[in-house]
């Protein structure tokens, strides 16, 4: 005999608040051993920037506690923990520039960064009460997403910064608005299929097997493939233009449970790729690179030599099962050593052992999302959660097997390690909106809307019922549950 | 600063490193292992007080007679899906007879291909609760004897229908 025992959902602000000190200790250690290691002492500036990131770390908890109750307790001590690792990491790139004459300030730059995301961040938990609001806005989303895809090839705006046209110039600032598209996109597409998703899954032909959507069904997989093939071409832009499919495709899956979009999507996608592979010399470079690393041919080469991943490699080498520790290493050979190089520097100085553990801190913040999409109960609120654990987590995966050489390096970032304010923007968002849906996921029925921090909710016991008592006694009949209703409607013998 | 030390610091970090991300599993662990079963065998059954009070009341209108304090132990509040697609499903148990089968206007809907569209009725008579087999293809089973007539359930016996295993408790 065995009982299933009611989920009772933890609020877990405690909890947050106690991860949170471990990661914010992870973030200034961090600071403080690159210090050492580098200049052979701990930093001056040690205290205040461990004042300032607390203080941001613990004013995105009040905002929590406040608007946000139930959101889930761990994602943000992982973020929190990722951006002072990749803060440290960055600082450590600095140190070894100026040792070699050459200043750098990018440091800096990603803590004001840091401070205007979080903020950012803050804003959209109080002013976005209810996710769902956003589903009113599925078709300006894609507009708005389109025309920031599109936004660097204007002339004037757009900028060509090391062969890829991805970025945009403003008032001093240089931006990719591809990592803002990508949140609007995936609020595009979680509105546009949880409309749509009943002719995607169930219309059309079942052939070996497979359920195949119907010929006129495959307009948006067209249109989103087109696009992202555009953004490859004019852009020569295989990073987000791998992401934005990828994201579609896995939205649709989420959405009709059907693998032929799968098969589908990523038949679409190895044409495409072969296609752009042969024709287009940017990407085709970027093939050798991959299959013929080693080479002195391809190594030597001017532009587009493989230089930089095999230096990546060599660091990554170099830094063993337990790294070189903190400023200890070389990772500023590796040109972007603080940006698209970062997990090779990471690697180098924390060894494999940090890198897997930054790993499943991805990991960790991957499976909240999806999580968070399961137990939400309305489906644009699943498709969101989904879609943008999903981006997470197939960033990810292309940065870190681009390094590591399993697929052909692109020009992702890693998200809230690399330096990049549009990526930490964009990143930091993502993980407001995933707070907002986890605390509409987790808060327990009959619970109003971000009210005050309730107690935990009993949970376990039963529902209230009202028994034939009730009824013969000639209660008045607001008393009737609805459950009572629906086994006494079958009294039928 | 010697050599020790930048060692131990360096592998130090590493140690916090892990001790971050083992708590943030720790958090989750409820959620990797999925829900929680528990085995009742063991135990001794656990009495509720007040949030069934109303609910032992319901025997006494149906017909049976006796003291209500004795009948609150003994009479069984809800039917509880253990096994099938349906598992964990519980349904509070009233004065009125529980249809049990395939067809939408049953009371408990399983989604089982092993079951009658009306397989099975779960009703009280004279303070207990007994089970009908409806006519059904593939039969209803109390422990592993077949129904052939209106069979008394026990609190905590296992009825089977079809793929699905129910049992009332208390």
């Amino acid at each position: 005999m065995a009982t299933v025992q009611p989920h009772r959902v933890r609020v877990g602000r405690s909890v947050e608040l106690g991860l949170l000190a471990l990661a914010l200790a992870i973030g200034v250690a961090a600071y403080a051993l690159v210090g050492i290691g580098a200049t052979g002492a701990v930093p001056t500036n040690v205290l205040g920037y461990g004042v300032g990131m607390t203080v941001i770390a613990f004013a995105m908890h009040i905002v929590l506690r406040l608007r946000a109750p139930f959101a889930d307790p761990v994602i943000l001590p992982v973020v929190v923990a990722l951006n002072g690792i990749g803060l440290a990491m960055i600082y450590r790139i600095d140190l070894a520039r100026s040792a070699r004459g050459i200043t750098s300030t990018f440091a800096t730059k990603q803590l004001g960064w840091t401070a205007i995301s979080v903020v950012l961040a803050a804003v959209v938990l109080i002013t976005l009460r209810d996710h769902r609001t956003l589903r009113r806005y599925t078709y300006t989303a894609m507009v708005a997403g389109l025309v920031l895809m599109v936004l660097p090839l204007v002339k004037g705006l757009g900028a060509d910064i090391n062969g890829a046209q991805i970025w945009i110039h403003v008032g001093g600032f240089s931006l990719q608005p591809a990592e803002l598209a990508k949140i609007l996109l995936a609020i595009f597409f979680a509105g546009y299929l949880v409309t749509n998703r009943d002719t995607l899954a169930l219309a059309g032909p079942r052939v070996l097997g497979l359920q195949l959507p119907r010929i006129r069904d495959l307009g948006p997989i067209v249109v989103a493939w087109a696009v992202s093939v555009a953004v490859l071409v004019l852009e020569s832009d295989l990073g987000t233009s791998l992401l934005f499919f990828g994201l579609f495709v896995a939205m649709l899956y989420l959405a009709t449970e059907r693998t032929s979009w799968v098969v589908i999507g990523l038949g679409l996608f190895a044409v495409g790729a072969a296609v752009a592979a042969t024709t287009i010399g940017h990407v085709g470079a970027r093939f050798t690179v991959w299959l013929h690393a080693l080479d002195p041919a391809v190594f030597d080469r001017a532009p587009g030599g493989s230089g930089q991943l095999v230096r990546g490699l060599y660091g990554l080498a170099s830094g063993g099962l337990f790294g070189t520790g903190w400023g200890q290493g070389r990772p500023d050979l590796v040109p972007f050593a603080e940006s698209d190089f970062i997990v090779a520097s990471l690697g180098e100085e924390l060894g494999l052992t940090g890198l897997i553990a930054i790993l499943l801190c991805y990991l960790v913040l991957a499976e909240r999302g999806l999580r968070t999409a399961i137990g939400v109960r309305d489906g644009f609120g699943k498709l969101l959660a989904g879609g943008l654990a999903f981006a997470v987590a197939l960033q990810c995966f292309v940065v870190v097997g681009g390094i590591t050489r399993i697929i052909p390096l692109t020009g992702l970032t890693t998200p809230f390690l690399a330096y990049g304010g549009s990526s930490l923007l964009a990143n930091w968002i993502i993980v407001a909106l995933l707070l907002r849906i986890s605390d509409d996921a987790r808060r327990p029925a009959g619970v109003a809307m971000a009210g005050p921090p309730p107690r935990p909710p009993a949970t376990t016991a039963p529902i209230p019922i009202r028994t034939s008592v009730a009824t013969v006694g000639g209660a008045a009949e607001g008393d009737d549950q609805p459950t009572e209703r629906i086994s006494s409607g079958d009294v039928d013998v | 600063m010697s050599e020790l030390t930048i060692t131990l610091l360096r592998l130090g970090y590493l140690v916090l490193l892990w001790v971050f991300v083992l708590s943030a599993i720790g958090v989750l662990r409820r959620d990797l292992y999925g829900t929680k079963i528990v085995d009742r065998r063991g135990t001794a059954p656990r009495t509720r007080a007040v949030g069934t009070a109303g609910t032992a009341q319901a025997a006494p209108q149906a017909g049976g007679r006796g003291s209500r304090a004795a009948r609150a132990s003994t009479t069984p509040t809800r039917l509880v899906v253990t096994e099938g697609p349906l598992r964990g499903t519980t349904l509070p148990l009233g004065s009125s007879a529980v249809l049990i089968g395939r067809a939408p206007s049953c009371t408990l809907v399983l989604d089982d291909d092993y079951s009658s569209s009306r397989h099975a009725r779960i009703f009280p008579q004279g303070g207990q609760w007994l089970v009908e087999d409806l006519g059904s293809t593939n039969g209803t089973f109390l422990g592993d004897v077949k129904v052939r007539q209106p069979t008394a359930v026990p609190p905590g016996a296992q009825v089977r229908i079809g793929q699905s295993v129910i049992e009332l408790q208390r």
